[in-house]
């Protein structure tokens, strides 16, 4: 069993117990083993590196240094998450003058950062610890009935320089990873796209074009759900078609689950277990056509 | 007029601040070639925001135009013109540097301050309901480890990070 400090954030366990549960369950049941270590904290992403980025890269540092002490390579399930902890870790194992720099910050924490862990989605840990092939073995039930949108959101695979995740322009292991479940990838238009997610809050009515956009061209390219990987993203794309129905008065009824959602189905986990009430665009019709 | 009078600086301390800062190195780079327009799913919808433009005017020294406008806080951070830039400016992470000296010179949007204050609070910047983490062991969910506050709040002392957001408080 390979063992993984868990890097849950704060978007996750506030908002999506659906997501939460899913990814311990099928993780779990994969083979990989989740450890809750003590002391993480938020991971500093974009608006809090909009205020300070120094501040942000140590935030992310510190939290990087409670795996670093654990002996533990770190996984995360928000896309967010993975951006701020991974480009951290790149930047500062690549320069020796601002990894002093931050350990100078971290000094007053009493921690220091040494580079010797790797922080990965967890995405990358299903790709190449678990296998796409093994996944495959280890379905009991097929997705075959269902049309899938992936949607890996931007910071899975970008700035790609420090994240290395997949090709930026032509990613496919999210859609190999769909496949693997019996499910049909489809393609859409503008599938790279951002959801628009960070606007939220700030120019809701600019945030709610960039998703509608989304819903748009995932219902054109007859999909049945879109899947995400960030609760960001989910946000944007299921509790953002209510605010777009009573905006543009368009109804999409276009069902969003995170992959580890679909994963779970896939490994027959009981739908009872997994929260699905979270959603706020029901997922019925999805578990009607798993076979 | 006497030549020159109506610039707005005589020098670059605007762009010196930016390239002088984490994320602005490469502001000068570029050559408003417009790659990041064309890769933006913002400036496709609005003309409020046109990463080129930001970039033109830091470079011509136009500080206060730049930063105060609504302009640097459109950017959704999804780094496709930074991915597609011919000239490697990073412009995502300019565009952050540019808010960071935003946020010093005391324009902030509420949103970014009320951030601030959540994670000075708990470490969080989403609040986590009692009715979430009660709810937490009634789905099979095991109890949330404690946040690393007290660590996280003598980093944000060292940076200075916690007097900006007192300063936005007091004002």
């Amino acid at each position: 069993m390979t063992s993984y400090a868990l890097f849950l954030g704060c978007t996750i366990p506030a908002r999506q117990p659906n997501y939460e549960l899913s990814a311990r369950k099928a993780l779990t049941k994969l083979g990989i083993e989740l450890v809750d270590l003590a002391n993480m904290t938020c991971c500093a992403p974009p608006p809090i590196q909009s205020i300070n980025l120094e501040t942000s890269l140590s935030i992310a540092a510190y939290n990087i240094c409670l795996a670093e002490e654990a002996d533990l390579n770190m996984i995360t399930l928000c896309t967010g998450c993975f951006e701020s902890l991974a480009m951290a870790n790149a930047t500062l194992k690549e320069n020796e003058e601002l990894k002093g720099k931050v350990n100078k910050i971290l000094s007053n924490a009493g921690k220091e950062f040494t580079g010797s862990k790797e922080v990965k989605h967890y995405l990358q840990v299903l790709m190449n610890d678990v296998g796409a092939k093994h996944i495959k073995q280890s379905i009991s039930k097929t997705l075959s009935n269902l049309k899938v949108a992936s949607f890996s959101g931007c910071h899975l695979l970008r700035p790609s320089e420090l994240l290395k995740f997949d090709d930026p322009e032509r990613p496919h292991i999210f859609d190999d990873l769909i496949e693997a479940l019996g499910a049909k990838s489809v393609e859409y238009r503008n599938k790279l796209k951002c959801c628009g997610g960070l606007l939220r809050g700030y120019s809701d009515d600019l945030a709610l074009n960039i998703a509608r956009e989304k819903l748009v061209n995932t219902s054109r390219a007859g999909a049945d759900c879109i899947s995400t990987l960030c609760p960001f993203c989910f946000i944007a794309l299921d509790i953002g078609q209510l605010q777009i129905k009573s905006k543009f008065q368009e109804e999409y009824n276009m069902p969003v689950l995170h992959y580890a959602e679909l994963l779970s189905l896939a490994l027959g986990i009981d739908p009872k277990e997994l929260s699905l009430e979270t959603h706020k665009i029901k997922v019925d019709k999805i578990i009607d056509k798993l076979s | 007029m006497e030549y020159g009078k109506e610039q707005k600086t005589t020098g670059s301390e605007f762009s010196n601040a930016i390239t002088s800062r984490l994320g602005g190195e490469t502001l000068t780079r570029c050559y408003q070639c417009g790659t990041c327009v064309s890769s933006c799913p913002v400036a496709r919808l609005t003309d409020e925001f046109n990463p080129r433009e930001i970039i033109k005017l830091s470079l011509l020294e136009e500080s206060a135009r730049v930063l105060s406008s609504d302009s640097i806080w459109l950017c959704c951070s999804c780094y496709s013109c930074q991915e597609r830039c011919p000239q490697k400016v990073e412009i995502a992470d300019v565009i952050y540097a540019i808010r960071n000296i935003a946020f010093e010179k005391g324009y902030i949007p509420n949103i970014y301050s009320e951030f601030a204050s959540a994670i000075l609070d708990d470490g969080r910047i989403v609040n986590i309901s009692k009715f979430m983490e009660q709810k937490r062991s009634t789905i099979g969910l095991p109890p949330l480890t404690p946040t690393g506050v007290d660590a996280l709040r003598k980093i944000l002392s060292a940076t200075g990070f916690d007097k900006l957001q007192k300063e936005v408080e007091e004002a």
